[in-house]
């Protein structure tokens, strides 16, 4: 038996996984301090941190002479890796359906996220309904498959929406009043219908839950009985009901940011995390009452209505109000510098230098669930690493090296010095197609592969 | 006796306000290292300034009885940044038609004039002051990103952009230049088209020319040669009504339009000419060739093999968003962050602009990350305060700290690009400006929530 287990965790084993050590590096943990020294990465996993550690024979050494090292970057919010659209907007409640079917290995956007840091991110549901659909933690392993990408054991989430977007349907161009509205108008077109779409829903789910949970206790008792209907759509929420799916919830002002609060006390759920969450600060007691986090942007303001009481001090008070802090991007841009967006933090309300990294590393790991695993620079942890060229939370500096579970993933030195093979294979695969088309092949199939 | 009371407490204010009104932009900073930009920094000097004006710069001066004195010890000067593209004062919210002023209806508008429009209560201005940001281009088009256009299509010539303070109660006393440029956009043969990662590069896209070109290429030639030729038909009928205006024929009525372009004609005001792709900065260059007008280039993403011609004509360039993703799918994660040093290398000439009025207080931070990618640090400064100056032809009034120019000045405790750097005062034309807008006072209201 044991001899087959360890077999099949051989088999388990990434064969790239290898030992690494990096060398001469600041290292700020984020769990205990900035150490100079080294670290030693074994079997994808920390083993080793310090200013004198026992470097394995054998081992591949990174010297980071005058670089520093931080954990691997964890985005809260973020829609790459979507093959598509990622907002079905067609229904107030979408929750049936799952980012975890469309993930897209290929999109560029995983790339230019990992050249900035970037190891893990959540990948959410657009926000064009109350209740959205269902979300996926992914590793930024640039190469391998859908699945490959799964952050495996993360636990599942579920996107939850308020506010402009969600009303947005609701309110046609045209107008809710127009003779003929160029679009059916979808409920809600208000806040309070908002409030009620969630409401219904959740009703609809404790029903549900009631209605297996009433099951379940009859077989445990030994009863035959016809298991109740399966419903995709109510099968997450009794999920989050019992605590098993995390509820990522899009908001920007005070008021719904409240209310959500009050219908999750009301049915008996918790809100894991509120996203955007730009007058979190208003009511940043409350947050932390209900033990939600808050994932924010550093600076987005009054590109909306709902925004313009948007304040860049928005992350340093949440933490001062004893809420869970990360900053996110949203955007596929955004995500590439997202230290110099924590350091924002710093600038804007006095964060300290730990609690500005923590934002976009420990943080957000701790808002999905997966700190045991990533988030800080602590033996037994993921080798998840970022390697820069100055202090990261500086607008100076630049990614030079990204390790996930040991394995290099981005090389800034190997994507300069292959620049130019790279341009040459472009222009061998440009000509070879102007050959095909000047021989009449035009581009066609049948001039290809012999 | 408390109406008394309040009387004689007016009084002494209206008295105060009389005391200051000659002196509040006259003071003396002493002790203090100058960062001219222009020219080596002067360490521990002092510097007078008198009606706004710097009036001197030496290692003593001694101040007149009276005068009010600024230590600076342990502090830098520097002069304030200048954004070179937004809207700044004519768009509020970006998403809210109402509050956006930019994109009149018209194809052809020369005579608009953003200044008139800008509104001095705008909350941008307050935030963007905070982070050293004391003057803008504001243009007319919807190009700075505030706002969308308006009721009609695109248009060629969208008006006049002003060169303004970020201070003041009127538009009036915060015109640095009322025409700055007339801002054109130039057309472009194609768009944007790929997924998520940007557009198929030309000369793929060009492959794939044969299909294309029979059709959708053809016609997008067509049009884009019809623009240009309708832009060099208006330039044309304005040189005419130049020469019968100088004619001075009985019963001449004057046209606004065309009567707005004789500055553009005379090479006093130049043309700010939006083009993103290299060929477009081609045609631009030749269409400036032709119609003997100055320009400068707004926005382009790339340099492509124009930088001899660019070079060799002087045409200066503003340089939009270094924190940006590349242009085509298949271009360097970097593209747009190196895209500045390419700039500085072929020898061209630019500024920055942050084309958006959300994001103009992160200016420095979008420098700063150019320096990252190659950019010499004191360049990258001098593309937000002394070279767009010179630009937009107010360098002896701003963009250094020089004798003679308008005090303009960030007062800082360290290198005004990075992001860790704190800013201990503000002035414009020598009036000290508040550090506090919307956003503070926000942050200050809910730090005091128990």
């Amino acid at each position: 038996m044991r001899k087959l287990l360890v077999a099949a965790l051989a088999t388990l084993a990434p064969v790239w996984a290898q030992t690494i050590v990096i060398r001469n590096a600041t290292i700020m943990t984020v769990t205990h301090g900035t150490v100079k020294g080294s670290i030693v990465v074994k079997d994808g996993k920390i083993a080793e941190v310090g200013d004198k550690v026992m470097e394995p024979g054998g081992a591949t050494i990174i010297d980071a002479g005058g670089q520093y090292v931080i954990p691997g970057i964890i985005d809260c919010h973020s829609h790459i890796a979507g093959d598509g659209g990622i907002n079905e907007g067609s229904v107030s409640v979408s929750s049936m359906v799952d980012i975890r079917d469309i993930v897209n290995p290929e999109d560029f956007s995983i790339y230019r996220a990992l050249a900035g840091g970037v190891t893990t991110a959540n990948i959410l549901h657009g926000s064009a309904n109350s209740i959205g659909g269902q979300t996926v933690v992914l590793k930024m392993r640039w190469g391998k498959d859908a699945t490959g990408m799964i952050f495996e054991g993360a636990k599942p989430g579920i996107k939850f929406a308020l506010g402009e977007n969600v009303k947005r349907s609701g309110n046609p161009q045209g107008g809710r009043g127009a003779t003929t509205p160029a679009v059916q108008a979808r409920y809600p077109a208000t806040r309070m219908g908002v409030e009620d779409v969630i409401r219904e829903a959740f009703t609809e789910a404790k029903a549900y839950k009631a209605e297996w949970d009433d099951y379940n206790a009859k077989v445990a008792r030994g009863e035959h009985l016809i298991p109740p209907r399966k419903d995709l759509k109510l099968e997450p929420l009794k999920e989050v009901l019992e605590g098993t799916r995390y509820v990522h919830c899009h908001s920007y002002r005070s008021d719904e940011i409240l209310m959500l609060i009050r219908v999750a006390d009301e049915f008996g759920f918790k809100i894991r995390t509120f996203q955007h969450v730009l007058e979190g600060y208003k009511v940043g007691k409350e947050i932390a009452a209900h033990g939600a986090g808050g994932s924010t942007f550093s600076d987005w303001w009054d590109y909306k209505v709902e925004a313009a009481d948007a304040i860049p001090y928005n992350a340093a008070l949440m933490t001062k109000e004893g809420v869970v802090v990360s900053v996110n991007s949203d955007d596929a841009e955004l995500m590439r510098h997202l230290n110099t967006e924590a350091a924002k933090s710093m600038r804007y309300g006095g964060a300290s230098e730990t609690e500005a990294l923590a934002m976009v590393t420990l943080n957000p790991a701790k808002q999905l669930g997966i700190d045991n695993r990533v988030g800080s620079i602590d033996v037994g942890k993921d080798a998840d690493l970022v390697i820069y060229d100055k202090y990261p939370l500086s607008d100076y500096a630049k990614v030079q090296k990204v390790l996930i579970d040991g394995t290099v993933y981005f090389d800034r030195d190997k994507e300069v010095s292959g620049l130019a093979a790279k341009a040459a294979e472009k222009q061998k695969l440009v000509d070879k197609l102007k050959q095909q088309q000047t021989q009449g092949g035009r581009g066609g199939r049948g001039g290809r592969g012999q | 006796m408390k109406r008394y009371g309040i009387l004689l407490g007016c009084s002494i204010a209206a008295l105060a306000g009389t005391a200051w009104a000659g002196t509040n932009d006259t003071f003396l900073i002493r002790d203090v290292d100058v960062y001219p930009v222009t020219a080596k920094e002067m360490k521990g000097v002092s510097v007078l300034i008198q009606d706004g004006k710097i009036a001197e710069i030496a290692a003593k001066i001694v101040a007149p009885k009276g005068m009010r004195i600024l230590d600076g010890k342990g502090l830098r000067v520097y002069p304030g940044m200048i954004d070179s593209a937004t809207n700044l004062g004519l768009a509020e919210i970006s998403s809210v038609r109402e509050s956006v002023d930019t994109g009149e209806l018209g194809d052809f508008m020369p005579q608009l004039r953003a200044l008139v429009a800008v509104n001095p209560e705008s909350e941008h201005f307050g935030a963007v002051r905070v982070n050293g940001i004391t003057s803008a281009i504001t243009l007319p088009g919807g190009g700075g990103g505030g706002g969308g256009r308006g009721g009609g299509r695109a248009q060629s010539i969208s008006g006049q952009a002003a060169l303004i303070h970020t201070s003041g109660f009127t538009w009036e006393e915060m015109e640095i230049s009322r025409s700055a440029a007339v801002q054109l956009t130039f057309p472009s043969m194609g768009g944007r088209g790929g997924r998520g990662g940007g557009g198929v590069p030309p000369e793929v896209a060009d492959l794939f020319g044969e299909a294309g070109a029979a059709a959708g290429g053809a016609n997008a030639r067509r049009n884009y040669e019809d623009t240009i030729s309708r832009i060099n038909q208006f330039f044309d009928s304005a040189r005419q009504y130049k020469a019968t205006k100088a004619a001075k024929p009985a019963g001449f009525v004057p046209d606004l339009k065309l009567e707005a372009m004789i500055p553009v004609l005379d090479g006093k005001t130049p043309l700010a000419v939006s083009a993103s792709q290299a060929d477009a900065i081609h045609d631009a260059i030749q269409f400036a060739d032709k119609q003997h007008v100055k320009i400068v280039i707004m926005g382009p993403r790339e340099l492509g093999n124009v930088g001899p011609e660019l070079k060799s004509h002087n045409i200066p360039v503003i340089l939009g968003r270094v924190l940006a993703l590349p242009e085509h799918e298949d271009d360097s994660y970097d593209a747009a962050m190196a895209l500045p040093t390419q700039f500085y290398k072929a020898g061209v000439k630019f500024a920055f602009g942050t084309f958006t009025n959300e994001f103009v207080r992160n200016l420095p931070f979008q420098a700063a990350a150019a320096v990252g990618f190659g950019l010499p640090a004191d360049e990258a400064l001098k593309a937000v305060t002394i070279y767009p100056a010179e630009i937009w032809g107010q360098s002896d009034k701003v963009g250094s700290v020089e004798k003679g120019k308008w005090a303009d000045l960030m007062i800082t405790n360290g290198d005004p690009l990075e992001i860790q750097t704190k800013i201990a005062h503000i002035y414009i034309k020598g009036k000290e400006v508040e550090l506090s807008n919307k956003q503070t006072r926000l942050y200050d209201k809910y730090m005091g929530r128990q």
